[in-house]
């Protein structure tokens, strides 16, 4: 399965990825970090499109996509 | 929590997004939800792929973007406020060699810097010009920018922008394909993933016209300013999306290189 990594001291909760989610996969994890910004979770099947990490203004997600599928990852 | 291990690619699994080296680990100042930071990372992704980012110089500009020069790893300058073309045409006629380009918001380069860009623009000066549209001026706290929708409430058009009292938007991307020296003009939104993406191949054109010699290379970038639009972050990107295209279409207005761009088109540049 895919998966997305949230590098969390760099998120500022702006929540821009969990709107671009296809799949809404992402969201609100509840866990604040040190700068005080609510940090986002995945929680389900992610498909790897990297979406969230093409709209994250703060280059905080780190995409990994399982290898075997004939689709290739969308990077942008 | 994530864990170091978490950062490294499993067994099966292939890293298809990650930052480029161009842009450094630092955390920008930028407000949640800012589209500069899209915007840094896509100019990031084009100097990494072209390959030029280690004769790559920056003409920062004034405004929310000044301290654009902390988060590329390339050599730059800072440009008094509104005069980052002007810096941008000596640096480059000083250093041929070097890939020059400016990082300009609405105030530097459509208000208090339009002579200056307009007249590098005119002259064709071979340097790519980075515009971020977000219809306000941001570092100084939301006052009105020549780019201002009319009916926009600002701190200085408390009851909406007038177009009788204070004009309507400039549309600075459609005055720039007029000019002769320019070689490359767009207009792209930084609102959603494809809008995102069509604007990654627009940043691209913006630096090949450069590099090809062929003049002046401009992109323009709506943005969102989430909060002196006194909106949350996905509010504003819907407000790109209703207000500001219709207004500002999207678009190439000028591509003088196309016919050769397309034949030397690389696959898989997304």
């Amino acid at each position: 399965m895919s998966r997305i990594v949230i590098l969390e001291e760099r998120c500022k909760g702006c929540r821009l990825c969990v709107e671009a989610c296809p799949v809404k996969v992402v969201r609100p994890s509840g866990r604040f970090n040190r700068q005080g910004y609510e940090v986002v979770e995945m929680d389900g099947k992610c498909t790897g499109c990297a979406s969230c990490a093409v709209m994250c203004p703060d280059a905080a997600i780190r995409v990994f996509k399982s290898a075997g599928k004939s689709r290739e990852g969308a990077g942008a | 929590m994530t864990s170091a291990n978490d950062l490294r690619p499993r067994p099966g699994e292939k890293l298809v997004f990650d930052v480029n080296p161009v842009l450094n680990e630092r955390v920008t100042h930028y407000c949640p939800g800012c589209h500069h930071g899209i915007a840094h990372r896509l100019v990031s992704e084009v100097l990494h792929e072209l390959g030029v980012a280690h004769k790559t110089i920056l003409v920062a500009s004034v405004g929310c973007a000044t301290f654009t020069y902390d988060y590329f790893n390339v050599d730059s300058v800072e440009a008094p406020h509104g005069r980052a073309c002007a810096v941008a045409t000596g640096v480059r006629r000083a250093r041929p060699e070097a890939v020059v380009f400016t990082y300009q918001g609405d105030g530097d380069m459509a208000a208090i810097g339009t002579g200056e860009s307009l007249h590098a623009a005119n002259r064709g000066e071979k340097i790519t010009a980075v515009f971020i549209n977000n219809t306000v001026y941001g570092m100084t706290g939301g006052q009105m920018a020549p780019t201002t929708l009319v009916g926009q409430k600002t701190t200085t058009t408390i009851h909406g922008r007038n177009f009788s009292n204070e004009g309507g938007p400039i549309r600075l991307t459609e005055i720039m394909a007029q000019l002769q020296g320019v070689a490359y003009a767009a207009r792209c939104s930084l609102d959603s993933v494809k809008h995102v993406k069509e604007a990654k191949k627009a940043v691209r054109r913006a630096f090949d016209v450069q590099l090809a010699g062929l003049g002046f290379g401009f992109v323009e970038l709506l943005s969102g300013c989430p909060t002196n639009w006194h909106m949350t972050p996905t509010a504003a990107n819907k407000r790109i999306a209703t207000d500001m295209i219709p207004v500002f279409p999207l678009g190439v207005f000028k591509d003088v290189g196309a016919a050769e761009a397309n034949a030397v088109k690389e696959p898989g540049n997304a």
